[in-house]
């Protein structure tokens, strides 16, 4: 194991988030922060509560995987895209790293951002609504689980992509729609019976609904089957990931 | 067995225009048409052993690549390269000289062939392998907002090297860099960047160095501090590849010389010989009146005359002393031939690659 590597990977993304702080921290928080304004506020007053919860405190575990979902991918696609795309790629190609030490520099480093991002909303979010949270552990457990999968997806789609519009097209045309569908705003058992089982396709409706969970105690799923969906997305993700390296797809010719 | 045979035969004897041709057929006709000459490469190889150390260092073995293009950049390689020696890698463009460099590196999978450095599998044994080299690639490709110290010191702990400023410092000075330390990459010059990449190879202190055009875009001054700093880790035990358009640079800096043209190594010999070639000129002499024959008083210079006596050639060496010019034309105005024009000429590395793609088809 080249530990080195991947703490020199590793620090080199990280290096990367300070020099981009505002895009990186900055404006996803004032993003959310007007959701909050708009949804939790204005229009939140007028809801009723859901499940016991005032509508402002509900939309908060959605919003902050709303975020993490996007960011997680942001960062992880473009931190291995621009190398592919200046040609910097060369050297890892050329480093004695393993397929796994790579991995785990770059998801490692995005991921990270994507959790202290989605603590922060987090805490901007204290902010503007009262906050419970019924399992800590669980809840960060969801964050980091989260943060490593989408930043999993994200790597793939920059090694997949051959042009900055596609690292902008998966998540504005995929994660953000199914974000939104995925019960972000309401609570799955509010849409018609149909839509309810159509709904159940989406992924996200399983993490945003374990992640309320743990948060509320109030769940469109039971907990079980959010963590089994979540760790199965994981799992292939990972298995994509294993054929990228095993083939060499975009990486070498 | 033959084959592996005449590879060193190639590479090894400081035989005229020894062409190493990728057809066993023709390899194999080779081998045994000059079985006198063998015994001599024999003799030669057992000197050489002796001077050189005795495994190469890096061992490509017909080794092919052919692109998902179905274009064919590499037809079945064998090459040695020698412990601590530079070698030049000559090739026009298209040659598949990165092509080669990619594949030894990690960065391109071969079709076929193997390649193994150091005694161990590029493929198998790729860290081991992967530690002992470092590259220089051919295009700028270098990050953008980071400083110059810091992408030197990502590429040292990439390659597993524990942190060392000192050496690190060291390098940014050999190569004119130290006061570029804090600035950041993008703001260099082209010559800059260069200097960055071969300090960012060097970084993690590898025992192999690859340079693909490492003098492009650099200014003559700066090309001549290069020179010595390859020189210098040469002197330290680093086996250097370097491809490059320049003869002179070739010239300057390498024990050996490959050629390489449409995918195949078409000659390999040490960087003398090749200049002793390289050095020939040839005065040629537009006569007045035809000649038949070389009269006897000429007989020395070793003249030729063409097909209906038209011209007189002379074929001389302009790294000798004496090019023995002037004697001539005194010999041949005693000998009372007249000359109406006079020009010479000489044998490009371009028109040798071209000729020796010629004879390997
Ligand atoms: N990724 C690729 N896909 C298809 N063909 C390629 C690819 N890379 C290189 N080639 C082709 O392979 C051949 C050899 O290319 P290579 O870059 O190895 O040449 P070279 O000897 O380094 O040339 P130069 O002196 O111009 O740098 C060229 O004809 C090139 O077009
Ligand atoms: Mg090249």
């Amino acid at each position: 194991m080249n530990f080195r590597a991947v703490r020199a990977i590793y620090l080199f993304e990280m290096a990367r988030t300070w020099r981009t702080l505002m895009q990186s921290i900055v404006s996803p928080v004032i993003s959310t922060s007007l959701y909050f304004v708009v949804f939790g506020a204005a229009i939140g007053s007028r809801i009723a509560e859901i499940d016991g919860v005032s509508y402002g405190a509900f939309i908060v575990p959605g919003l902050i995987m709303l975020s993490l979902l996007t960011q997680s991918i942001a960062n992880a696609s473009f931190g291995i895209y621009f190398p592919r795309f200046t040609g910097t790629i060369y050297e890892l190609l050329s480093a004695p790293v393993s397929p796994f030490e790579i991995i785990l520099g770059y998801v490692g480093a995005a991921a990270t951002k994507s959790v202290v991002l989605g603590l922060i909303i987090l805490a901007t979010a204290g902010l503007f609504v009262p906050l419970r949270i019924a399992h800590p552990v669980w809840m960060l457990s969801f964050l980091v689980l989260t943060a490593v999968t989408f930043s999993l997806l994200g790597f793939i789609i920059g090694i997949w992509a051959d042009g900055f519009e596609k690292l902008q097209v998966v998540p504005l045309l995929v994660i953000i729609p199914l974000t939104f569908l995925g019960g972000t705003f309401y609570s799955v058992n509010m849409l018609p019976p149909f839509w309810q089982t159509v709904t159940m396709v989406n992924p996200v409706v399983y993490l945003i609904s374990g992640f309320r969970w743990s948060f509320y105690e109030i769940a469109d799923v039971s907990v079980g089957v959010s963590v089994t969906v979540t760790l199965g997305f994981l799992a292939l993700c990972l298995g994509a990931v294993w054929w990228i390296f095993n083939t060499g797809y975009r990486l070498k010719t | 067995m033959i084959q592996a045979e005449d590879r060193r035969f190639h590479q090894h004897a400081g035989v005229d225009w020894a062409i190493a041709s990728p057809a066993p057929a023709l390899r194999h006709r080779q081998g045994v048409g000059c079985a006198a000459l063998r015994y001599s490469v024999h003799r030669i190889r057992r000197a050489d052993a002796t001077i050189t150390g005795v495994a190469p260092i890096i061992s490509v073995s017909n080794l092919s690549k052919t692109y998902a293009s179905g274009f064919q950049a590499l037809k079945s390689i064998n090459l040695d390269i020698r412990r601590a020696e530079i070698f030049a890698l000559l090739g026009p463009n298209g040659a598949g000289k990165t092509t080669l460099i990619s594949i030894i590196c990690g960065i391109v999978n071969p079709s076929e062939g193997a390649v193994s450095v150091d005694g161990h599998d590029i493929v198998a044994a790729y860290r081991t392998v992967r530690s002992m080299i470092g590259l220089v690639p051919q295009e700028l490709t270098t990050d953008a907002f980071e400083t110059v110290w810091a992408t030197v010191t990502f590429s040292r702990g990439l390659f597993g090297k524990p942190a060392n400023p000192g050496y690190i410092e060291k390098v940014l000075k050999d190569l004119s860099l130290w006061d570029k330390k804090d600035s950041k990459v993008m703001t260099l010059s082209g010559g800059m960047k260069r200097r960055l990449l071969i300090a960012k190879a060097l970084s993690h202190e590898p025992q192999i160095l690859f340079l693909d055009e490492p003098t492009a875009g650099v200014d003559v001054e700066l090309r001549k501090d290069m020179w010595q700093v390859v020189r210098t880790l040469r002197a330290s035990g680093v086996t250097i590849i370097l491809t490059t358009h320049y003869i002179e640079e070739a010239e300057e800096m390498a024990d050996r010389i490959g050629v390489i043209a449409k995918g195949e190594i078409i000659l390999v010999e040490r960087k003398d010989e090749l200049m002793r070639k390289l050095g020939k000129k040839q005065l040629v002499l537009q006569l007045h009146n035809r000649l038949t024959g070389i009269p006897p008083n000429l007989a020395v210079y070793g003249l030729e005359v063409n097909a209906d006596g038209s011209e007189l050639m002379y074929t001389y060496d302009t790294r000798a002393e004496r090019t023995g010019i002037s004697a001539l034309l005194k010999d041949l105005s005693t000998a009372g031939i007249v000359f109406t024009d006079l020009n010479t000429t000489q044998s490009s590395l371009e028109d040798i690659f071209v000729d020796l793609v010629r004879k390997s088809k």
